[in-house]
């Protein structure tokens, strides 16, 4: 499973081959045939797909949540996050709780866990907000908690499964603007799921594209717009009805 | 640019922040007491209603009045009776013994329940016998819980604790069956297993189901007791249920009908109890609209 630590400082996470098989038999899905792609470290990588091309599935996989069928995933000592469309938050614990709860779980003492929940919902500009009730805050606010979570964990790979597929247009905007500076400024590496296409260019320094039902990778698409981007600027609407373009005719061939 | 994005960024999450959360709903007292008053009328109306119909019946002579005295008589006779320390003995006798029988069946039905929610074998040996278990009269465990234990203390425990952990354990079980799955899915990925994965995850999440399954199990554990103080007379052990009896022996119906309106009152007392708590977990939630 390990590298060497040349290539262990140069990629993040390494996909080689990876299958995965759900059930057994005449009933058996292959959800993902034959995935390799590698991602830097502190790169930015969106990964596209119509329905049914697994990318939660792959997240899932890359998390460490469920067995592989076939090939390797190396994250080496990287730690990983995954964040949900959903906050999933739990509403019996504050704000704070649910940042302290992460903490917990990897054995911060008290008073430590108190000062970093604090400075985690300074990086997500919730200062303040930490004694209210999760239902008290707005969608875009639960979403940012749940970021602040994942950051408790201290993962430096972070896996987002179309975060702010919830989320209304303007609240998405911010939160691209307030996710790219918290990458920034730590240095993540992120894996971004979504089946919006202009969010994927708009965030990715590369954007992959899944095939459906198997997924696999269909095409790579780097992107070289300078940031900071805008989503309805020309260069990012470009690229993206290049990427809508192959997406469409991924479509098609499974209506013939 | 690095310095546009910086300033304005935090201005317009802060502003869309204010937007997206709205002006706050004050409550002063006036809110308080017109809460109150909506409360409180309907039930005091039923009361007022009740009492009605029973002193028309009493004014019907349909059953003589020693036999169904006046509301105003048992009335008197609980103003006689509540002040006396005679009947706070009986009062915390009994309602020690329903502590005691809850707090048995509350351990007894959390650990079924942990057991059966997470042992797949276990479930289906006795997942439906605790469903039937629910809905069987406990009464009728009585002649072999006076075999087994004799007329004592343990005999009505064993019946109230076999009365209320079935539905405490359905409770849990629900609860813990219900637990959305995109939370344990958090809990995978926050490193949470075995008992650590229970205390901090599924027993908060399952609590709402939780205490369904105790107040259940609470009006399961009263009726039992009840059953119980009648059938199982233990000598010398002056509860509620005795009273009850006593009076119907010495034909004295107002202290008969004064003990059922104590009894009546536990009930409502212990309801509002739970009720208090389920609204709390409720608002803490935000469940309530």
């Amino acid at each position: 499973m390990s590298v060497g630590t040349e290539t262990g400082t140069e990629h993040a996470v390494r996909l080689d081959g990876v299958s995965k098989t759900y059930g057994k038999g005449r009933t058996a899905l292959l959800a993902l045939d034959d995935v390799s792609f590698d991602v830097r470290r502190g790169e930015f990588v969106s990964i596209l797909g119509a329905s049914g091309c697994g990318k939660s599935t792959l997240l899932s996989l890359i998390a460490g949540l469920d067995p592989l069928s076939a090939g390797t995933i190396d994250v080496s000592d990287h730690r990983v996050s995954l964040m949900f469309q959903e906050p999933a938050l739990f509403p019996w614990l504050t704000v704070a709780g649910n940042i302290e709860i992460a903490l917990r779980m990897r054995g911060v003492e008290r008073a430590a866990r108190r000062e970093r929940s604090a400075r985690l919902l300074d990086v997500v500009r919730l200062e303040g907000f930490g004694r209210k009730r999760p239902h008290e805050l707005s969608g875009g606010m639960r979403q940012r908690v749940a970021l602040a979570r994942a950051l408790a964990q201290d993962a430096d790979v972070l896996l987002m499964d179309e975060p702010f597929g919830a989320l209304d247009a303007m609240t998405r905007d911010i939160l691209h603007d307030e996710l790219e500076r918290i990458w920034r400024e730590r240095e993540l590496t992120v894996l971004f799921v979504t089946h919006n296409v202009r969010e994927a260019v708009r965030l990715g320094d590369r954007v992959v594209l899944l095939s459906s039902r198997p997924g696999r990778v269909l095409k790579e698409f780097p992107v070289e717009q300078r940031r900071p981007r805008r989503i309805d600027s020309p260069q990012v609407a470009e690229l993206a009805s290049a990427i809508t373009d192959e997406l469409r005719a991924e479509v098609s061939r499974h209506g013939r | 640019m690095a310095a546009d994005t910086g300033v304005g960024a935090a201005e317009r999450v802060a502003g869309l922040d204010r937007l997206e959360l709205g002006p706050r709903k004050d409550g002063g007292p006036g809110v308080w007491a017109r809460k109150l008053w909506k409360g409180t009328w309907p039930k005091v109306l039923a009361i007022v209603i009740v009492v009605g119909a029973w002193q028309l019946v009493v004014l019907a002579e349909w059953r003589p009045v020693f036999v169904l005295p006046p509301p105003s008589r048992v009335f008197d006779e609980l103003v006689r009776v509540v002040p006396t320390a005679s009947f706070w003995d009986s009062v915390l006798l009994t309602m020690g013994r329903a502590a005691t029988g809850f707090g048995l069946a509350v351990a007894i039905g959390m650990i079924i329940g942990i057991a059966v929610a997470r042992f797949q074998p276990l479930r289906a040996a006795i997942g439906s016998l605790i469903t039937g278990m629910q809905t069987m009269p406990s009464i009728v465990w009585f002649p072999f819980a006076i075999l087994l234990f004799k007329i004592s203390e343990e005999a009505i425990l064993f019946v109230v604790v076999l009365g209320a952990a079935p539905s405490i354990a359905n409770g849990l079980i629900s609860g813990i069956d219900y637990v959305p799955p995109t939370w344990k899915r958090v809990g995978q990925i926050l490193g949470m297993r075995g008992f650590g994965l229970y205390r901090h995850l599924i027993i908060p999440a399952a609590l709402p189901s939780f205490v369904s399954g105790l107040k259940q199990g609470w009006a399961f554990a009263w009726r039992s007791l009840m059953a119980g103080e009648l059938l199982v007379i233990v000598p010398g052990a002056l509860s509620i249920g005795v009273r009850l009896q006593t009076s119907r022996d010495l034909n004295d119906a107002p202290g008969l009908l004064a003990y059922v309106i104590i009894v009546l009152c536990v009930g409502i007392v212990v309801d509002i109890v739970f009720s208090a708590a389920d609204k709390a977990l409720r608002r803490r939630w935000g469940l309530t609209v």
